[in-house]
């Protein structure tokens, strides 16, 4: 009978992260991305639908709901249509150990395995399998090029991504997410054994941003180079499939860099002494906010920085008050998970929209010769200082 | 019974594919039938308790072993979907040496007392009885087997620069 039960909530579970993932992931962040992208442009990006063009996703997805699957004549149509669904199934199980936040003595995680990151790690790494496999049943050159980029790229960025995931659960013992996180109560692992854990960060943040082919590491998808990449051939909801994939990994990569090295969903706290800091970082986001709104003219190129500098003035100084009232914790832990995600995620797409891609060489050699040794150097460093100071 | 249930599923997702592996005509297809059946057996060490090895399955031979493999494969000229023959003039031989093996197989099945007695606890595999095991009682195997890997690569990259 529990057999039953566990089914039943594996299923409710798996439909819950789906619907997530495709409102929060793939609408939410198709949108946040086409907005970020016209502003760092000069342009206003959607507009027209619904309020701020909130809904010009949910039209688009109607959109390519209602289009024809075409199969080109010569693909291998079996292989060409389960492409799609690997890309979206891995994409949704990444999701499987990341932890949303605490609610009394309950995590909030689909499954808290002791493995955690490594699963994390194994399922990122199916992607590629989709991505390489829809690019040959395609029956394209340039969506079989794509799929090979994206598998020598994917294949050189899992090593340093790995030695990224092992600093943190070296500093940790222990890798799973939930305890992860725990072990960060006392300090978020960036700031760990300065500046040895920046270093980590930004060797798995590189990594991440590899991993999930974006700019500057999209050669894979180069539209200037190669139509749309592996996904050239795809109409309607197969091409939605790979989006929802892509987005998702996105989503799930920020996620994880915040579980590893942000502290997950820990509020960053100071102790009553120190409450000024919010306060001083309040007023100057303020005052950000006021050169922006009326020194400088309004134009849409600084509008991210507007919007980035309005919310921390609000969360600042949200905290310096909760923290003057005596709360040992003033926003719930939710809120905090995606606060670190969604400034994540903007960081990504802003170096989407502000940086040029780099050329294959590069991105292998910056692989190879740059991350790898970086991050093992990193690695067998902090081993040692931890051993010494043990 | 959800065990033996598990157990059947996840033997018909190895064994299908896996026939698939040796059949088709296509090279890729066989290639990508791989993958079924590598998670297949990630699913059996699930249900021993190796989390940790499930984990490195799936990361080294699902996301790695066969990208390489299909990578290799595209790259030459079996990569146009190439019909390729998958038996030659060996299939008695073949034949002969697999009946022998199931019926060595069978024999040991029949002369086994089952259950084997199964007396307490398995042991620990967590990832940190591996490691621990890594470091102390096979530390000298352990190396040995780095130092192969390491030979081997610095022996492809030999190799591969020659040609320039």
């Amino acid at each position: 009978m529990s057999t039953f039960v566990e089914i039943l909530k594996a299923i409710g579970l798996a439909v819950l992260v789906f619907t997530f993932l495709a409102v929060v992931g793939a609408m939410f962040g198709v949108y946040m991305e086409r907005k970020i992208s016209g502003w760092i442009q000069a342009r206003l990006g959607p507009k027209h639908v619904g309020p701020q063009g909130l809904l010009q996703t949910i039209a688009d997805t109607v959109k390519l709901l209602q289009k024809e699957h075409i199969t080109p004549r010569r693909a291998d149509a079996l292989i060409f249509n389960s492409a799609p669904i690997i890309v979206a199934v891995a994409g949704l199980l990444d999701w499987v150990v990341i932890p949303f936040g605490q609610v009394g003595n309950r995590f909030l995680v689909v499954r808290d395995i002791n493995i955690g990151v490594v699963y994390f790690a194994a399922m990122a790494s199916l992607t590629v399998i989709g991505i390489l496999a829809g690019g040959w049943a395609s029956n394209n050159k340039y969506a079989l090029l794509g799929g090979l980029r994206a598998a020598s790229q994917m294949i050189s960025y899992e090593i340093p991504l790995a030695l990224g995931i092992l600093w943190a659960a070296m500093i940790a013992g222990s890798l799973s997410t939930v305890s992860l996180v725990e072990a960060q109560r006392g300090g978020w692992f960036i700031f760990k054994v300065p500046p040895l854990g920046l270093l980590a960060a930004l060797t798995f943040l590189v990594a991440a941003t590899a991993e999930v082919n974006r700019v500057p590491f999209d050669l894979p998808e180069a539209e200037s180079e190669l139509v749309a990449g592996y996904f050239a051939e795809y109409t309607g909801m197969r091409f939605a499939l790979f989006q929802l994939g892509e987005y998702a990994e996105m989503f799930a990569f920020a996620a994880l860099f915040s579980v590893l090295f942000l502290g997950g969903w820990d509020e960053p706290s100071l102790s009553r002494q120190w409450a000024w800091v919010w306060l001083v970082l309040g007023a100057g986001s303020l005052a950000l906010v006021a050169l922006i709104q009326f020194r400088l003219r309004h134009v849409l190129l600084v509008r991210p920085i507007f919007i980035l500098a309005v919310m921390a003035a609000g969360l600042s100084l949200i905290l310096f008050f909760g923290v003057m009232a005596g709360r040992a914790q003033v926003l719930p832990s939710i809120v905090w998970f995606f606060v670190k995600m969604f400034t994540l995620v903007f960081f990504l797409m802003w170096m989407r929209w502000t940086y040029p891609r780099l050329r294959l060489d590069q991105l292998l050699s910056l692989s190879w010769k740059v991350l790898l040794p970086l991050g093992l150097l990193n690695l067998l460093i902090t081993a040692f200082i931890i051993t010494v100071a043990r | 019974m959800g065990e033996f249930a598990a157990f059947t599923i996840l033997s018909l997702l190895i064994l299908i594919p896996a026939v698939v592996v040796v059949t088709s005509k296509n090279i890729v297809r066989s290639a990508l039938s791989l993958v079924p059946t590598l998670l297949g057996v990630t699913g059996f060490y699930v249900l021993l308790q190796a989390e940790f090895v499930a984990g490195i399955q799936v990361l080294i031979y699902a996301g790695a072993i066969t990208v390489l493999l299909l990578f290799v494969i595209m790259l030459t000229e079996g990569g146009a979907g190439l019909q390729v023959r998958q038996v030659n003039e060996q299939i008695p031989l073949g034949v002969t040496a697999a009946v022998w093996l199931a019926f060595l197989l069978l024999l040991v099945f029949s002369r086994t007392t089952w259950p084997v007695a199964q007396r307490g606890n398995p042991p620990a595999y967590s990832a940190l009885a591996i490691g621990n095991a890594f470091m102390t009682d096979y530390v000298l195997v352990f190396e040995v087997t780095s130092l192969v890997l390491l030979v081997s690569l610095v022996g492809a990259i030999i190799i591969a620069r020659r040609e320039e």
